[in-house]
Protein backbone atom coordinates (compact mmCIF):
# COMPACT_ATOMS: atom_id res chain seq x y z
CA UNK A 1 0.00 0.00 0.00
CA UNK A 2 1.27 3.25 -0.76
CA UNK A 3 1.44 6.24 1.55
CA UNK A 4 1.00 9.07 -0.82
CA UNK A 5 -1.64 11.54 0.28
CA UNK A 6 -4.71 10.56 -0.39
CA UNK A 7 -7.23 12.10 -3.56
CA UNK A 8 -10.53 12.10 -2.80
CA UNK A 9 -11.83 12.14 -6.44
CA UNK A 10 -9.18 9.79 -7.87
CA UNK A 11 -7.95 7.10 -4.89
CA UNK A 12 -10.62 4.45 -3.71
CA UNK A 13 -10.34 4.15 0.44
CA UNK A 14 -9.11 0.91 1.66
CA UNK A 15 -12.79 -0.91 2.40
CA UNK A 16 -12.02 -2.75 5.85
CA UNK A 17 -15.62 -4.00 6.10
CA UNK A 18 -17.79 -7.21 5.59
CA UNK A 19 -18.82 -9.17 2.52
CA UNK A 20 -22.00 -10.71 1.90
CA UNK A 21 -23.17 -14.32 -0.73
CA UNK A 22 -23.67 -13.49 -4.16
CA UNK A 23 -24.46 -15.50 -6.60
CA UNK A 24 -23.42 -13.99 -10.03
CA UNK A 25 -25.15 -16.95 -12.01
CA UNK A 26 -28.21 -16.92 -10.51
CA UNK A 27 -28.50 -13.32 -10.70
CA UNK A 28 -27.49 -12.89 -14.17
CA UNK A 29 -30.69 -15.40 -14.81
CA UNK A 30 -33.15 -14.07 -12.79
CA UNK A 31 -31.83 -10.42 -14.63
CA UNK A 32 -32.69 -11.81 -17.82
CA UNK A 33 -35.86 -13.62 -17.36
CA UNK A 34 -37.33 -10.84 -15.89
CA UNK A 35 -36.00 -8.34 -18.74
CA UNK A 36 -37.25 -10.51 -21.15
CA UNK A 37 -40.80 -10.79 -19.38
CA UNK A 38 -40.79 -6.73 -19.71
CA UNK A 39 -39.64 -6.55 -23.05
CA UNK A 40 -42.30 -9.31 -24.16
CA UNK A 41 -45.01 -7.02 -22.55
CA UNK A 42 -43.98 -4.21 -24.02
CA UNK A 43 -43.77 -5.49 -27.31
CA UNK A 44 -47.27 -7.44 -27.07
CA UNK A 45 -48.72 -4.06 -25.49
CA UNK A 46 -47.34 -1.58 -27.53
CA UNK A 47 -45.64 -3.21 -30.98
CA UNK A 48 -43.45 -1.42 -33.41
CA UNK A 49 -43.96 1.36 -36.19
CA UNK A 50 -43.31 0.33 -39.61
CA UNK A 51 -44.99 3.18 -41.70
CA UNK A 52 -44.38 2.53 -45.34
CA UNK A 53 -41.55 3.60 -47.05
CA UNK A 54 -42.89 6.54 -49.65
CA UNK A 55 -42.21 5.84 -53.46
CA UNK A 56 -41.35 8.65 -55.99
CA UNK A 57 -44.70 7.13 -57.72
CA UNK A 58 -46.54 7.43 -54.57
CA UNK A 59 -45.46 11.17 -54.29
CA UNK A 60 -45.66 12.08 -57.90
CA UNK A 61 -49.47 10.56 -57.67
CA UNK A 62 -50.36 12.40 -54.18
CA UNK A 63 -48.44 15.29 -55.05
CA UNK A 64 -47.98 15.91 -58.80
CA UNK A 65 -46.95 19.51 -58.78
CA UNK A 66 -44.61 19.39 -56.17
CA UNK A 67 -42.92 16.58 -58.22
CA UNK A 68 -42.71 18.48 -61.17
CA UNK A 69 -41.68 21.58 -59.19
CA UNK A 70 -38.85 19.88 -58.16
CA UNK A 71 -37.84 17.95 -61.08
CA UNK A 72 -37.57 21.45 -62.04
CA UNK A 73 -35.57 22.54 -59.32
CA UNK A 74 -33.10 19.89 -60.38
CA UNK A 75 -32.76 20.83 -63.89
CA UNK A 76 -32.08 24.85 -62.61
CA UNK A 77 -29.68 24.01 -59.84
CA UNK A 78 -31.93 25.62 -56.94
CA UNK A 79 -32.88 22.16 -55.52
CA UNK A 80 -30.75 21.25 -52.16
CA UNK A 81 -29.00 18.48 -53.68
CA UNK A 82 -27.97 20.20 -56.97
CA UNK A 83 -26.31 23.13 -55.15
CA UNK A 84 -25.13 20.45 -51.93
CA UNK A 85 -21.91 20.71 -52.37
CA UNK A 86 -19.23 17.53 -50.89
CA UNK A 87 -19.52 14.60 -50.80
CA UNK A 88 -22.38 15.38 -53.55
CA UNK A 89 -20.76 18.06 -56.25
CA UNK A 90 -19.05 21.20 -56.39
CA UNK A 91 -22.19 23.21 -56.66
CA UNK A 92 -22.16 24.40 -52.71
CA UNK A 93 -20.00 26.00 -49.99
CA UNK A 94 -20.43 22.92 -47.71
CA UNK A 95 -20.63 23.93 -43.75
CA UNK A 96 -17.93 25.66 -42.03
CA UNK A 97 -16.53 25.49 -38.58
CA UNK A 98 -14.48 28.61 -38.81
CA UNK A 99 -11.76 27.84 -41.05
CA UNK A 100 -12.35 24.58 -40.74
CA UNK A 101 -14.41 23.03 -43.94
CA UNK A 102 -14.39 19.76 -43.54
CA UNK A 103 -16.97 18.46 -46.45
CA UNK A 104 -14.75 21.01 -48.82
CA UNK A 105 -11.93 19.06 -47.85
CA UNK A 106 -12.56 15.43 -47.79
CA UNK A 107 -13.99 16.09 -51.56
CA UNK A 108 -16.88 14.85 -53.79
CA UNK A 109 -16.86 10.95 -53.36
CA UNK A 110 -20.98 10.38 -54.27
CA UNK A 111 -20.82 12.03 -56.99
CA UNK A 112 -24.48 13.55 -57.77
CA UNK A 113 -25.77 15.51 -60.67
CA UNK A 114 -28.95 16.67 -60.59
CA UNK A 115 -29.96 16.94 -63.98
CA UNK A 116 -28.54 14.47 -65.52
CA UNK A 117 -28.98 11.50 -62.71
CA UNK A 118 -32.61 12.36 -61.79
CA UNK A 119 -34.11 14.15 -65.15
CA UNK A 120 -31.84 13.46 -68.04
CA UNK A 121 -30.77 10.05 -67.63
CA UNK A 122 -33.89 8.83 -66.24
CA UNK A 123 -35.75 9.92 -68.94
CA UNK A 124 -33.15 8.73 -71.52
CA UNK A 125 -34.40 5.42 -70.63
CA UNK A 126 -37.85 5.80 -71.82
CA UNK A 127 -38.78 3.87 -74.76
CA UNK A 128 -41.33 4.49 -77.80
CA UNK A 129 -41.55 8.15 -77.10
CA UNK A 130 -40.53 9.99 -80.23
CA UNK A 131 -41.75 13.56 -78.70
CA UNK A 132 -39.23 12.42 -75.81
CA UNK A 133 -36.67 11.15 -77.68
CA UNK A 134 -36.79 14.63 -80.07
CA UNK A 135 -36.85 16.91 -77.03
CA UNK A 136 -33.87 15.52 -75.23
CA UNK A 137 -31.90 15.26 -78.66
CA UNK A 138 -32.88 19.29 -78.16
CA UNK A 139 -31.38 19.60 -75.01
CA UNK A 140 -28.24 17.38 -75.84
CA UNK A 141 -27.29 19.54 -78.72
CA UNK A 142 -28.29 22.56 -77.27
CA UNK A 143 -25.76 24.79 -75.97
CA UNK A 144 -25.11 25.52 -72.19
CA UNK A 145 -26.33 28.91 -72.66
CA UNK A 146 -29.25 27.59 -74.66
CA UNK A 147 -30.03 25.20 -71.76
CA UNK A 148 -30.20 28.16 -69.32
CA UNK A 149 -32.62 29.91 -70.98
CA UNK A 150 -35.20 27.47 -71.56
CA UNK A 151 -34.81 26.25 -67.89
CA UNK A 152 -34.86 30.03 -66.71
CA UNK A 153 -38.01 31.37 -69.23
CA UNK A 154 -39.50 27.47 -67.75
CA UNK A 155 -39.19 28.66 -64.19
CA UNK A 156 -40.68 32.12 -64.73
CA UNK A 157 -44.06 30.27 -65.41
CA UNK A 158 -43.71 27.52 -63.19
CA UNK A 159 -45.58 29.62 -60.53
CA UNK A 160 -49.07 29.36 -62.45
CA UNK A 161 -48.22 25.53 -63.27
CA UNK A 162 -51.41 22.91 -63.35
CA UNK A 163 -51.75 19.31 -63.58
CA UNK A 164 -54.43 19.26 -65.85
CA UNK A 165 -56.30 15.80 -66.95
CA UNK A 166 -52.54 13.24 -66.22
CA UNK A 167 -51.03 16.56 -67.47
CA UNK A 168 -48.31 19.15 -66.39
CA UNK A 169 -49.68 22.35 -67.45
CA UNK A 170 -47.60 25.82 -67.89
CA UNK A 171 -48.03 28.75 -69.67
CA UNK A 172 -46.71 29.55 -73.21
CA UNK A 173 -42.85 30.29 -72.59
CA UNK A 174 -39.99 30.36 -74.75
CA UNK A 175 -38.74 27.06 -72.76
CA UNK A 176 -37.71 24.62 -75.51
CA UNK A 177 -37.94 20.89 -74.71
CA UNK A 178 -38.00 21.46 -70.66
CA UNK A 179 -41.93 21.44 -70.73
CA UNK A 180 -41.93 17.82 -72.36
CA UNK A 181 -39.54 16.54 -70.37
CA UNK A 182 -41.10 17.76 -67.09
CA UNK A 183 -44.32 16.60 -68.44
CA UNK A 184 -42.83 13.13 -69.23
CA UNK A 185 -40.46 13.12 -66.18
CA UNK A 186 -43.64 13.40 -64.26
CA UNK A 187 -45.65 10.46 -66.70
CA UNK A 188 -43.05 8.23 -66.15
CA UNK A 189 -42.82 8.95 -61.34
CA UNK A 190 -46.86 8.18 -61.76
CA UNK A 191 -46.48 4.68 -62.98
CA UNK A 192 -43.33 3.80 -61.12
CA UNK A 193 -40.86 3.70 -63.42
CA UNK A 194 -38.72 6.49 -62.24
CA UNK A 195 -38.35 4.17 -58.98
CA UNK A 196 -36.59 1.97 -60.90
CA UNK A 197 -35.01 4.36 -63.11
CA UNK A 198 -32.75 5.73 -59.93
CA UNK A 199 -31.53 2.67 -59.11
CA UNK A 200 -31.08 0.59 -62.07
CA UNK A 201 -27.82 2.68 -62.55
CA UNK A 202 -26.18 0.48 -59.70
CA UNK A 203 -26.76 -3.05 -61.45
CA UNK A 204 -29.63 -5.54 -61.25
CA UNK A 205 -28.88 -6.32 -57.86
CA UNK A 206 -28.51 -2.72 -55.43
CA UNK A 207 -28.63 -1.91 -51.77
CA UNK A 208 -27.85 1.66 -52.13
CA UNK A 209 -31.10 4.10 -51.99
CA UNK A 210 -28.76 7.77 -52.16
CA UNK A 211 -30.25 8.78 -55.73
CA UNK A 212 -34.31 8.39 -54.93
CA UNK A 213 -34.25 9.52 -51.38
CA UNK A 214 -31.77 12.73 -52.00
CA UNK A 215 -34.81 13.71 -54.80
CA UNK A 216 -37.58 12.72 -52.99
CA UNK A 217 -35.98 14.77 -50.12
CA UNK A 218 -35.91 17.69 -52.72
CA UNK A 219 -39.55 17.95 -52.60
CA UNK A 220 -41.90 19.21 -49.94
CA UNK A 221 -43.94 15.86 -49.79
CA UNK A 222 -41.58 13.88 -47.49
CA UNK A 223 -40.74 16.70 -45.28
CA UNK A 224 -44.90 17.41 -45.09
CA UNK A 225 -45.44 13.69 -44.30
CA UNK A 226 -42.72 13.88 -41.17
CA UNK A 227 -44.30 17.35 -39.87
CA UNK A 228 -47.29 15.61 -39.36
CA UNK A 229 -45.60 13.24 -37.21
CA UNK A 230 -43.32 15.21 -35.33
CA UNK A 231 -40.54 14.72 -36.91
CA UNK A 232 -39.44 17.94 -38.45
CA UNK A 233 -36.12 19.31 -37.02
CA UNK A 234 -37.54 21.98 -34.70
CA UNK A 235 -39.80 18.88 -33.30
CA UNK A 236 -37.03 17.40 -32.15
CA UNK A 237 -37.20 15.32 -35.04
CA UNK A 238 -33.97 13.15 -35.30
CA UNK A 239 -34.81 11.39 -31.99
CA UNK A 240 -38.39 10.62 -32.97
CA UNK A 241 -40.29 7.98 -35.07
CA UNK A 242 -43.83 7.70 -36.20
CA UNK A 243 -46.69 7.12 -33.98
CA UNK A 244 -46.36 6.99 -30.25
CA UNK A 245 -42.94 5.41 -29.66
CA UNK A 246 -40.41 6.39 -27.93
CA UNK A 247 -37.65 6.70 -30.60
CA UNK A 248 -34.19 7.52 -29.98
CA UNK A 249 -34.87 9.38 -26.56
CA UNK A 250 -31.03 8.86 -25.90
CA UNK A 251 -30.51 11.65 -28.72
CA UNK A 252 -31.75 13.91 -26.74
CA UNK A 253 -28.37 16.55 -25.93
CA UNK A 254 -27.47 16.03 -30.05
CA UNK A 255 -31.03 17.07 -30.96
CA UNK A 256 -31.98 20.09 -27.96
CA UNK A 257 -28.67 21.79 -29.60
CA UNK A 258 -30.63 22.03 -32.83
CA UNK A 259 -33.63 23.88 -31.00
CA UNK A 260 -31.64 26.76 -29.82
CA UNK A 261 -29.73 29.87 -31.03
CA UNK A 262 -27.45 30.29 -32.90
CA UNK A 263 -27.27 26.80 -34.24
CA UNK A 264 -31.16 26.85 -35.23
CA UNK A 265 -30.85 29.35 -37.70
CA UNK A 266 -27.27 28.61 -38.82
CA UNK A 267 -25.99 27.51 -42.31
CA UNK A 268 -23.19 25.86 -40.49
CA UNK A 269 -26.02 24.41 -37.51
CA UNK A 270 -24.89 20.73 -38.29
CA UNK A 271 -21.09 21.42 -37.84
CA UNK A 272 -21.61 23.50 -34.80
CA UNK A 273 -23.95 20.93 -33.35
CA UNK A 274 -21.45 18.15 -34.25
CA UNK A 275 -18.54 20.45 -32.48
CA UNK A 276 -19.99 20.64 -29.11
CA UNK A 277 -21.13 16.59 -28.99
CA UNK A 278 -17.82 15.67 -29.76
CA UNK A 279 -16.35 17.49 -27.41
CA UNK A 280 -19.17 17.29 -24.76
CA UNK A 281 -18.49 13.66 -25.34
CA UNK A 282 -14.18 13.99 -24.82
CA UNK A 283 -15.27 15.61 -21.55
CA UNK A 284 -17.38 12.50 -20.63
CA UNK A 285 -14.73 10.42 -21.71
CA UNK A 286 -11.95 12.08 -19.71
CA UNK A 287 -13.83 13.16 -16.89
CA UNK A 288 -12.02 10.89 -14.46
CA UNK A 289 -8.97 12.87 -15.40
CA UNK A 290 -10.72 16.51 -14.94
CA UNK A 291 -10.28 18.22 -11.49
CA UNK A 292 -13.20 20.21 -10.82
CA UNK A 293 -15.80 18.08 -12.63
CA UNK A 294 -14.58 14.59 -10.62
CA UNK A 295 -15.14 16.21 -7.29
CA UNK A 296 -18.98 16.53 -8.47
CA UNK A 297 -20.27 13.60 -7.25
CA UNK A 298 -18.08 13.50 -3.47
CA UNK A 299 -19.53 17.23 -3.24
CA UNK A 300 -23.10 16.67 -4.26
CA UNK A 301 -23.01 13.60 -2.00
CA UNK A 302 -26.19 11.75 -3.59
CA UNK A 303 -23.68 8.69 -3.31
CA UNK A 304 -25.06 8.86 0.69
CA UNK A 305 -27.87 7.83 -0.92
CA UNK A 306 -26.52 5.25 -3.09
CA UNK A 307 -25.21 3.73 -0.62
CA UNK A 308 -27.68 4.42 2.40
CA UNK A 309 -27.17 1.15 3.97
CA UNK A 310 -23.54 0.59 4.12
CA UNK A 311 -23.54 4.67 5.84
CA UNK A 312 -25.85 3.66 8.18
CA UNK A 313 -24.46 0.12 9.22
CA UNK A 314 -21.11 2.07 9.18
CA UNK B 1 11.76 -28.83 -23.34
CA UNK B 2 12.97 -27.35 -19.81
CA UNK B 3 10.57 -26.32 -17.63
CA UNK B 4 12.09 -22.41 -18.42
CA UNK B 5 11.55 -22.94 -21.84
CA UNK B 6 7.85 -23.72 -21.38
CA UNK B 7 7.83 -20.92 -18.90
CA UNK B 8 8.90 -18.12 -21.31
CA UNK B 9 6.27 -19.24 -24.09
CA UNK B 10 4.05 -16.37 -25.18
CA UNK B 11 1.11 -19.04 -24.37
CA UNK B 12 2.65 -19.57 -21.20
CA UNK B 13 3.18 -16.29 -20.04
CA UNK B 14 -0.23 -14.90 -21.53
CA UNK B 15 -1.93 -17.55 -19.08
CA UNK B 16 -0.17 -16.70 -15.93
CA UNK B 17 -0.77 -12.97 -16.37
CA UNK B 18 -4.34 -13.79 -17.30
CA UNK B 19 -4.76 -15.94 -14.30
CA UNK B 20 -3.12 -13.30 -12.17
CA UNK B 21 -5.17 -11.10 -13.47
CA UNK B 22 -8.75 -12.48 -13.16
CA UNK B 23 -8.31 -15.84 -11.04
CA UNK B 24 -11.80 -17.79 -11.15
CA UNK B 25 -12.82 -16.29 -7.82
CA UNK B 26 -12.56 -12.91 -9.39
CA UNK B 27 -14.03 -14.11 -12.60
CA UNK B 28 -17.32 -15.72 -10.93
CA UNK B 29 -17.17 -14.34 -7.06
CA UNK B 30 -19.46 -15.94 -4.69
CA UNK B 31 -18.95 -13.03 -2.26
CA UNK B 32 -18.77 -8.98 -3.01
CA UNK B 33 -18.35 -6.41 -0.17
CA UNK B 34 -21.18 -5.53 1.89
CA UNK B 35 -21.66 -1.95 0.06
CA UNK B 36 -22.73 -3.94 -3.21
CA UNK B 37 -26.64 -3.93 -1.87
CA UNK B 38 -28.31 -0.66 -3.64
CA UNK B 39 -30.57 -0.90 -6.32
CA UNK B 40 -28.21 1.17 -8.82
CA UNK B 41 -26.06 -2.14 -9.23
CA UNK B 42 -29.84 -3.42 -10.90
CA UNK B 43 -29.07 -1.36 -13.74
CA UNK B 44 -25.95 -2.58 -14.68
CA UNK B 45 -26.90 -6.65 -14.35
CA UNK B 46 -30.31 -4.66 -16.48
CA UNK B 47 -27.94 -3.58 -19.16
CA UNK B 48 -26.06 -6.53 -19.89
CA UNK B 49 -29.66 -8.62 -19.76
CA UNK B 50 -31.10 -6.61 -22.11
CA UNK B 51 -28.19 -6.51 -24.39
CA UNK B 52 -28.18 -10.10 -24.40
CA UNK B 53 -32.07 -9.82 -25.22
CA UNK B 54 -31.40 -7.45 -28.43
CA UNK B 55 -28.63 -9.95 -29.48
CA UNK B 56 -30.84 -12.54 -29.63
CA UNK B 57 -33.57 -10.60 -31.04
CA UNK B 58 -31.45 -9.29 -33.56
CA UNK B 59 -30.25 -12.79 -34.35
CA UNK B 60 -34.37 -13.58 -35.29
CA UNK B 61 -34.76 -11.01 -37.59
CA UNK B 62 -31.66 -11.94 -39.40
CA UNK B 63 -32.66 -15.72 -39.98
CA UNK B 64 -35.44 -14.25 -42.60
CA UNK B 65 -33.75 -11.06 -43.67
CA UNK B 66 -34.70 -7.37 -43.69
CA UNK B 67 -38.20 -7.32 -45.57
CA UNK B 68 -39.29 -10.53 -43.17
CA UNK B 69 -41.14 -8.11 -40.56
CA UNK B 70 -42.74 -6.19 -42.70
CA UNK B 71 -45.19 -8.40 -44.18
CA UNK B 72 -45.61 -11.15 -41.29
CA UNK B 73 -47.04 -10.83 -38.13
CA UNK B 74 -44.29 -13.16 -36.48
CA UNK B 75 -41.64 -11.30 -37.92
CA UNK B 76 -43.61 -8.13 -36.76
CA UNK B 77 -43.60 -8.81 -33.58
CA UNK B 78 -40.07 -10.12 -33.33
CA UNK B 79 -38.99 -6.48 -34.43
CA UNK B 80 -40.97 -5.21 -31.58
CA UNK B 81 -39.59 -7.32 -29.26
CA UNK B 82 -36.02 -5.95 -30.71
CA UNK B 83 -37.35 -1.97 -30.60
CA UNK B 84 -38.54 -2.74 -26.71
CA UNK B 85 -34.72 -4.89 -26.17
CA UNK B 86 -33.09 -1.72 -27.20
CA UNK B 87 -35.17 1.15 -25.17
CA UNK B 88 -34.62 -1.27 -22.20
CA UNK B 89 -31.34 -1.23 -22.70
CA UNK B 90 -30.58 2.12 -23.27
CA UNK B 91 -32.96 3.31 -20.48
CA UNK B 92 -30.78 0.91 -17.89
CA UNK B 93 -27.67 2.32 -19.20
CA UNK B 94 -28.27 5.71 -18.99
CA UNK B 95 -29.33 5.08 -15.16
CA UNK B 96 -26.35 3.17 -14.88
CA UNK B 97 -23.69 5.84 -16.15
CA UNK B 98 -24.86 8.73 -14.03
CA UNK B 99 -25.22 6.11 -11.15
CA UNK B 100 -21.45 4.98 -11.83
CA UNK B 101 -21.14 9.32 -12.13
CA UNK B 102 -22.48 10.19 -8.50
CA UNK B 103 -20.54 7.02 -7.48
CA UNK B 104 -16.95 8.15 -8.83
CA UNK B 105 -16.93 5.14 -10.30
CA UNK B 106 -13.54 6.06 -11.59
CA UNK B 107 -11.52 5.84 -8.51
CA UNK B 108 -8.91 3.57 -7.44
CA UNK B 109 -7.59 2.93 -10.93
CA UNK B 110 -10.83 2.18 -12.58
CA UNK B 111 -10.16 5.34 -15.07
CA UNK B 112 -10.08 2.38 -18.11
CA UNK B 113 -13.23 1.17 -16.40
CA UNK B 114 -15.02 4.60 -17.36
CA UNK B 115 -13.58 5.22 -20.48
CA UNK B 116 -14.57 1.41 -21.68
CA UNK B 117 -18.35 2.31 -20.77
CA UNK B 118 -18.43 5.73 -22.08
CA UNK B 119 -16.76 4.55 -25.36
CA UNK B 120 -19.45 1.05 -25.30
CA UNK B 121 -22.24 4.19 -24.59
CA UNK B 122 -21.08 5.42 -27.82
CA UNK B 123 -21.14 2.50 -29.95
CA UNK B 124 -24.57 1.61 -28.33
CA UNK B 125 -25.73 4.68 -29.98
CA UNK B 126 -24.02 4.37 -33.29
CA UNK B 127 -25.35 0.93 -33.39
CA UNK B 128 -28.93 2.15 -32.79
CA UNK B 129 -28.86 5.07 -35.30
CA UNK B 130 -27.62 2.65 -38.28
CA UNK B 131 -30.55 0.26 -36.93
CA UNK B 132 -33.18 3.28 -37.77
CA UNK B 133 -31.86 4.56 -40.67
CA UNK B 134 -31.97 0.65 -42.71
CA UNK B 135 -35.29 -0.46 -41.47
CA UNK B 136 -36.53 0.61 -44.69
CA UNK B 137 -39.51 2.35 -43.70
CA UNK B 138 -40.56 5.88 -43.73
CA UNK B 139 -38.79 6.32 -40.30
CA UNK B 140 -35.64 5.29 -42.28
CA UNK B 141 -36.53 7.63 -45.28
CA UNK B 142 -36.75 10.44 -42.97
CA UNK B 143 -34.09 9.86 -40.41
CA UNK B 144 -31.57 9.43 -43.07
CA UNK B 145 -32.31 12.25 -44.82
CA UNK B 146 -32.21 14.78 -42.22
CA UNK B 147 -28.83 12.50 -40.38
CA UNK B 148 -26.88 12.86 -43.60
CA UNK B 149 -26.37 16.65 -43.04
CA UNK B 150 -24.89 16.26 -39.61
CA UNK B 151 -22.80 13.48 -40.69
CA UNK B 152 -21.81 15.13 -44.07
CA UNK B 153 -20.87 18.23 -42.44
CA UNK B 154 -18.24 16.32 -41.12
CA UNK B 155 -16.85 14.72 -44.23
CA UNK B 156 -17.74 11.60 -42.91
CA UNK B 157 -20.60 11.37 -45.16
CA UNK B 158 -18.13 10.66 -47.91
CA UNK B 159 -17.51 6.97 -46.47
CA UNK B 160 -19.97 6.73 -44.01
CA UNK B 161 -22.96 7.40 -46.29
CA UNK B 162 -26.55 6.75 -44.07
CA UNK B 163 -28.85 6.74 -47.40
CA UNK B 164 -27.25 3.61 -48.25
CA UNK B 165 -29.21 1.22 -46.89
CA UNK B 166 -27.12 -1.82 -47.70
CA UNK B 167 -23.89 -0.07 -45.96
CA UNK B 168 -25.93 0.69 -43.04
CA UNK B 169 -27.51 -2.83 -42.52
CA UNK B 170 -24.07 -3.36 -42.53
CA UNK B 171 -22.62 -1.83 -40.02
CA UNK B 172 -25.82 -2.42 -38.23
CA UNK B 173 -25.61 -5.68 -37.93
CA UNK B 174 -22.07 -6.90 -38.21
CA UNK B 175 -19.59 -4.04 -37.27
CA UNK B 176 -21.29 -1.85 -34.62
CA UNK B 177 -22.68 -5.28 -32.26
CA UNK B 178 -19.28 -6.87 -32.98
CA UNK B 179 -17.58 -3.67 -31.22
CA UNK B 180 -20.08 -3.16 -28.92
CA UNK B 181 -19.98 -6.98 -27.73
CA UNK B 182 -16.16 -6.81 -27.95
CA UNK B 183 -16.32 -3.72 -25.51
CA UNK B 184 -18.52 -4.89 -23.21
CA UNK B 185 -16.84 -7.62 -22.62
CA UNK B 186 -13.78 -5.42 -21.80
CA UNK B 187 -16.11 -3.28 -19.61
CA UNK B 188 -16.84 -6.10 -17.34
CA UNK B 189 -13.33 -7.72 -17.75
CA UNK B 190 -12.33 -4.51 -15.88
CA UNK B 191 -14.99 -4.39 -13.83
CA UNK B 192 -13.82 -8.16 -12.31
CA UNK B 193 -10.08 -7.15 -12.36
CA UNK B 194 -10.46 -4.24 -10.22
CA UNK B 195 -13.34 -4.80 -8.04
CA UNK B 196 -16.60 -2.64 -7.47
CA UNK B 197 -15.45 0.57 -6.06
CA UNK B 198 -15.99 1.43 -2.31
CA UNK B 199 -18.22 4.01 -1.14
CA UNK B 200 -16.45 7.29 -0.67
CA UNK B 201 -14.70 7.38 2.87
CA UNK B 202 -14.34 11.32 4.32
CA UNK B 203 -12.25 10.18 6.79
CA UNK B 204 -9.38 8.07 4.44
CA UNK B 205 -5.99 9.41 4.54
CA UNK B 206 -4.27 6.03 2.65
CA UNK B 207 -4.10 5.33 -0.86
CA UNK B 208 -4.95 1.80 -1.54
CA UNK B 209 -4.64 -0.47 -4.65
CA UNK B 210 -8.08 -1.43 -6.39
CA UNK B 211 -7.57 -5.23 -4.86
CA UNK B 212 -8.39 -3.86 -1.77
CA UNK B 213 -12.39 -3.90 -2.16
CA UNK B 214 -13.21 -7.46 -3.64
CA UNK B 215 -11.97 -9.89 -1.09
Amino acid sequence: MSTKKFRPDVDAPVYKGGYSPYDIIKEGTIAIVVVGILVVLLAVVFGSPDEPAITIKKWSNAAPIDFATTALSELNGTSISASYGAPYNHNGPGQQLGPLALARWVGVRIPINSADDFVIDPLQSQPNNPALKSSLTAWETASASTRTTWVANYTKVAGHMTFTNGNVVVPAANAGPVPVMINDLTHMARTGALDTALLSGNGFYTTDYTKPLLFIADGSYLGDLAQKQHMLGNQWGMMNETGSYPGQPWLWLYTFWYQVPPMNSSSNGDIEVFAIMILLTLVLFFLPLIPGLRAIPRKVRLYRVIWREHYRDA
Amino acid sequence: MSTTEIERQWTTRLRHRAAGKLPPEKLLPDTQPSYVSSWIYVFGVATLSSLILVIVTGCLLALRGPSWWHGSFIGHFVNSLHLWSVEVFFFAMVVHLWGKFFMGAWRGGRTATWMTGVVTFLASLLTAFTGYVSQSNFDSQWISTQAKDGINATGGGAYFNVLNMGQMLMWHIVLLPLAAIVLTALHVILVRVKGVVPPYDDDATAVTTPEGATK
